[in-house]
């Protein structure tokens, strides 16, 4: 990739998104960061570090803000997380780095790492510097990757950085997958993962767009490299399964979100409901109240206790002013050609925990669009549908099982690692998970070569 | 009976004055004006900015060091003298004392060194209701080049002519500004005693150079391209300060009434130098940052602690500490103190760990979730174990059974623990232990008699080595 195609530059913000998504968590100035980089005990071995799952060596990165060497405090964490920018704003640091901070104990006021990192690595980026890495010598070994989301990402750049020839297959049209839609654009703005990427990309990694690797092409990318890195994610989210579902006006919280980051959603209409309460159905039902919908419903089978949404983000969604319906379940979508209501019924817990309806107690929503955010379905059969015996990789629950520390399958010339193999966790998980397998990649090559 | 209420009032070699805090003869000192503003918030006194000939200063004259994201820990100057003629200033003493009588005025002097001049500018200053004179035998920077400030400290002969001609003449009591850019300050010190000098005040500034722009390669402050080294003042000196003033008040041949200087910014600094034996301080670098409202809590939180300990009087506790600071071979050999971690009150930084082995003893351990204690896992082995723990991000929905991340408190394998057999009490962990109390120092009874290093050496069982008197 040249400096033409820039993937950011290809993709401007609409300014009517930005203007309804500004950060959440707006960026330190310098005199903020020093501050707050000074008040870091700079513990050892310290449980920010541990809790991150690339294990970014925080102090460490905080001391250098300190000292004023930002260019290697990026440097620091890039080292751990080549996509450190993307994770200072997507990552949930309330359960990771911040959450394990020992100033909990001390003062109550953990240190905000994440927005020290946005700091540092903003730094790098407006220095114009390049990433402070390079590739090393080609070995002549080829990997290819299915997916270009950021496990694929991570994994590209630990090969590149081993000499090792990194292709990337992605079905769309821009490199990134659920960090570049996925993410609320509140906290990571589109154009931002795109510019992460224009960076990591100049470590020489291939990109193939509009490219869906099936079962066939796999077969083929596996004769052809010397090693295939699955990490495609998950697949389309679930359905309800009721009547109705197919009319205008239902869609789901990945498609809404996805369509308003990249600028084709300008809006939604006055009544929405979300089904789920997941952190996704949370950001689709914020995004729905910054669209300008007037009355946002979250529609929810248990209740709040129950929710699989970090407390942090149901205490976001109730700020935006989103409501709450508990303990209810859709029973049929109404509307003649587009969405006009949303039938529910009340539901009760019985005594094995399971969900029983509530005898007559039906009653209608009206709203204009339902989002469904209730967990996305695997994207594997491809891998199992195949004949070629070698091939066959196991699968857990649809989810491709590895090594957690090499990302290896079943199949050892196949390594995995993000959502189709966590079953659907963060953007820094998926990034531990490709740091791993790159590293897993390059030993085995390195081990295949030495029996040789 | 009810119990008489602490006062700061107090008498400095006769110097009557409401407390003991006054302004160092500095900038906060230049002008009747910026006095009289001082001795409104509460300045019990005020040494005036050195009288002189009137000097040319250069810009910029102060550069000084941030620690950790604090200003000025350390302040470093290059101003000289004042640079207003004799004759305003002493105008201004006047002024200030016919409308403040209670406060102490105090003329800071520096002329150049004949026995005339330092007659004519003490009977000027004294005429001008001058209550001391202050002898400028400490500015470090400057001045030194033309034979006056530390060039006179730094000489004890000089020192003790000067003093002696001051006192030929002067009616007031005589107060002589130690430099502490010497090599034993009690040499000047004693000078100026034999010479009869009333009292003494210490330190002035400490030779310095605060730092260089790493940029340009010039050092701070920067006079077009180039700096001089100057004198150091701030918090950053106090500890030196303190050492000199218990040198002084430890010395019979130099101990005179003390005015302490260095570092003092608050009433707990200025307590410090009292419980070493001096009857006033001086404050220059607490109110260039702050101003001259700090003063407030000074009186406040020093009656507050005196109401406390049953002190009245600053006499009542004035140098109370300074048996109590002795040679090395004076202290007990036998007193054993181990390091103890309060688990409850423990964060779990392990700065105390790291402290330890790597600039200690090698004897806190992280082995509290082992199931034997383990003295031999290094800082090494643990930070390796940690890099190859795979985590990940708690999701309640996937992780079941999970109870969630708890920070409310420290995981126990966080804890570090003390191995009190090797333990040598060194103090470190407690020092580097963010939270107040957690480490704390606990005394072990070794059922051994005291016994110091000279007792040792007389009893012979330590080998009695000839050493140089170094104390006169």
């Amino acid at each position: 990739m040249n400096e033409a195609s820039s993937f950011s530059q290809q993709a401007e913000a609409h300014p009517e998104i930005a203007a309804r998504f500004p950060d959440l968590h707006p960026a330190f100035d310098r005199q903020a960061a020093l501050a707050e980089s000074n008040r870091c005990l700079y513990c050892f071995d310290a449980p920010c570090t541990g809790a991150c799952p690339t294990h970014i060596d925080v102090p460490a990165f905080i001391k250098k803000i300190a000292s004023g060497n930002l260019a290697g405090s990026a440097r620091t964490i890039l080292d751990a997380n080549i996509l450190g920018a993307s994770c200072s704003r997507a990552c949930p640091v309330d359960v990771l780095c911040e959450g394990a901070c020992v100033m909990h104990r001390y003062n109550k006021q953990p240190i905000e790492i994440a927005r020290l990192q946005r700091f540092a690595v903003d730094a790098l980026y407006a220095s114009g510097a390049p990433l402070p890495f390079a590739p090393a010598p080609d070995t002549g070994k080829q990997v290819a990757l299915v997916g270009s989301g950021p496990a694929s990402l991570a994994c590209a750049a630990e090969l590149r950085r081993r000499g090792i020839r990194a292709t990337i297959y992605e079905a769309g049209t821009l490199p990134g997958g659920l960090n570049t839609y996925g993410i609320a654009e509140y906290k990571l703005p589109f154009a931002e993962s795109l510019r992460e990427i224009d960076m990591l990309a100049q470590l020489g990694v291939d990109f193939r767009f509009n490219t869906r690797v099936d079962a066939t092409m796999l077969a083929e990318l596996e004769r052809t490299h010397d090693a295939v890195f699955l990490g495609m994610g998950l697949g389309a989210i679930h359905k309800l399964g009721i009547a109705g579902e197919q009319l205008d006006g239902v869609t789901n919280a990945l498609d809404f979100i996805a369509g308003y980051k990249s600028g084709a959603i300008l809006s939604a209409p006055p009544r929405v409901a979300v089904i789920g309460a997941g952190n996704t159905a949370i950001d689709a039902a914020n995004a729905s109240v910054r669209l300008g919908a007037a009355e946002v419903h979250m529609v929810y089978r248990r209740g709040p206790e129950k929710m699989s949404a970090f407390d942090f983000e149901y205490a976001h969604a109730r700020e935006e002013g989103v409501k709450f319906l508990w303990h209810v379940q859709p029973v049929s979508i109404r509307g003649s050609g587009r969405v006009e209501s949303l039938d529910l019924v009340r539901l009760l817990a019985s005594e094995d925990n399971s969900l029983v309806p509530q005898p007559n107690s039906e009653f209608t929503l009206a709203v204009d669009l339902i989002i469904l955010a209730i967990g996305q379905s695997t994207h594997a059969d491809f891998l199992v549908g195949n004949d070629t015996a070698s091939m066959k990789l196991k699968l857990e629950r649809g989810r491709i099982l590895i090594d957690r520390v090499t990302g290896q399958t079943s199949n050892p010339k196949f390594f995995s690692g993000g959502d189709c193999t966590n079953g659907g966790r963060e953007v820094v998980d998926a990034v531990a998970d490709g740091k791993r397998a790159g590293i897993g990649i390059a030993a085995w090559l390195e081990a295949q070569h030495a029996h040789k | 009976m009810s119990t008489p209420k602490p006062t700061l009032q107090t008498a400095f070699c006769g110097i009557k004055c409401p407390n003991p805090f006054w302004l160092a003869s500095a900038p906060p000192s230049n002008c009747g004006e910026q006095v009289m503003r001082a001795f409104d918030a509460g300045w019990g006194g005020a040494v005036w900015k050195t009288i002189g000939e009137p000097i040319t200063n250069v810009s910029s004259r102060y550069s000084s060091i941030d620690w950790d994201g604090r200003r000025m820990m350390g302040l470093n100057n290059i101003e000289l003298i004042s640079d207003r003629p004799i004759e305003v200033n002493l105008q201004e003493i006047a002024e200030v004392k016919r409308r403040y009588p209670n406060n102490a005025v105090i003329a800071s002097l520096m002329v150049e060194s004949k026995r005339e001049s330092w007659h004519e500018i003490v009977q000027r200053a004294e005429g001008a209701g001058a209550d001391g004179l202050e002898l400028n035998f400490g500015c470090p920077h400057g001045m030194s080049e033309r034979g006056m400030g530390s060039a006179v400290g730094q000489v004890p002969e000089y020192a003790e002519r000067i003093t002696a001609w001051v006192k030929e003449k002067a009616r007031t009591p005589v107060i002589v500004k130690l430099t502490p850019n010497i090599t034993d300050i009690r040499a000047t010190a004693r000078a100026a005693k034999r010479a009869g000098a009333d009292a003494l005040s210490a330190i002035n500034t400490i030779n310095s150079i605060t730092g260089i722009d790493l940029d340009t390669l010039e050092p701070n402050p920067n006079v077009d391209g180039l700096s001089s080294h100057g004198g150091y003042c701030g918090p950053a000196v106090k500890p030196i300060a303190l050492n000199m003033v218990h040198q002084v008040m430890s010395d019979a041949a130099s101990a005179l009434p003390l005015s302490g200087i260095g570092g003092v910014g608050s009433w707990r600094d200025a307590v410090e130098f009292i419980l070493l034996g001096c009857g006033t301080v001086q404050v220059c670098t607490a109110v260039m940052h702050y101003g001259y409202r700090i003063v407030e809590d000074m009186g406040d939180g020093m009656l507050q602690w005196m109401a406390s300990k049953g002190y009245n009087t600053i006499d009542d506790f004035r140098g109370l500490s300074i048996a109590k600071v002795r040679d090395w071979k004076d202290l007990n050999l036998n007193f054993k103190i181990v390091a103890r971690i309060h688990e409850d009150l423990c964060i779990g930084c392990q700065l105390c760990y790291t402290a330890c082995w790597d600039g200690a003893h090698q004897c806190i351990h992280l082995d509290r979730a082992s199931a034997a204690p383990d003295t031999t896992r290094t800082p090494a082995q643990v930070a390796a174990e940690s890099s190859r723990r795979i985590s990940m991000t708690p999701i309640p929905k996937l992780d079941l059974g999970s109870a969630g991340v708890s920070n409310a408190t420290t995981p126990l394998e966080r804890i570090p623990r003390v191995d009190e057999d090797h333990c040598v009490g060194c103090n470190l962990c407690s020092l580097v232990c963010p939270v107040e109390n957690c480490i704390t120092m606990e005394r072990i009874d070794t059922g051994l008699a005291p016994e110091t290093w000279a007792e040792r050496t007389v009893s012979g069982r330590a080998p009695a080595v000839e050493v140089m008197n170094t104390n006169g």
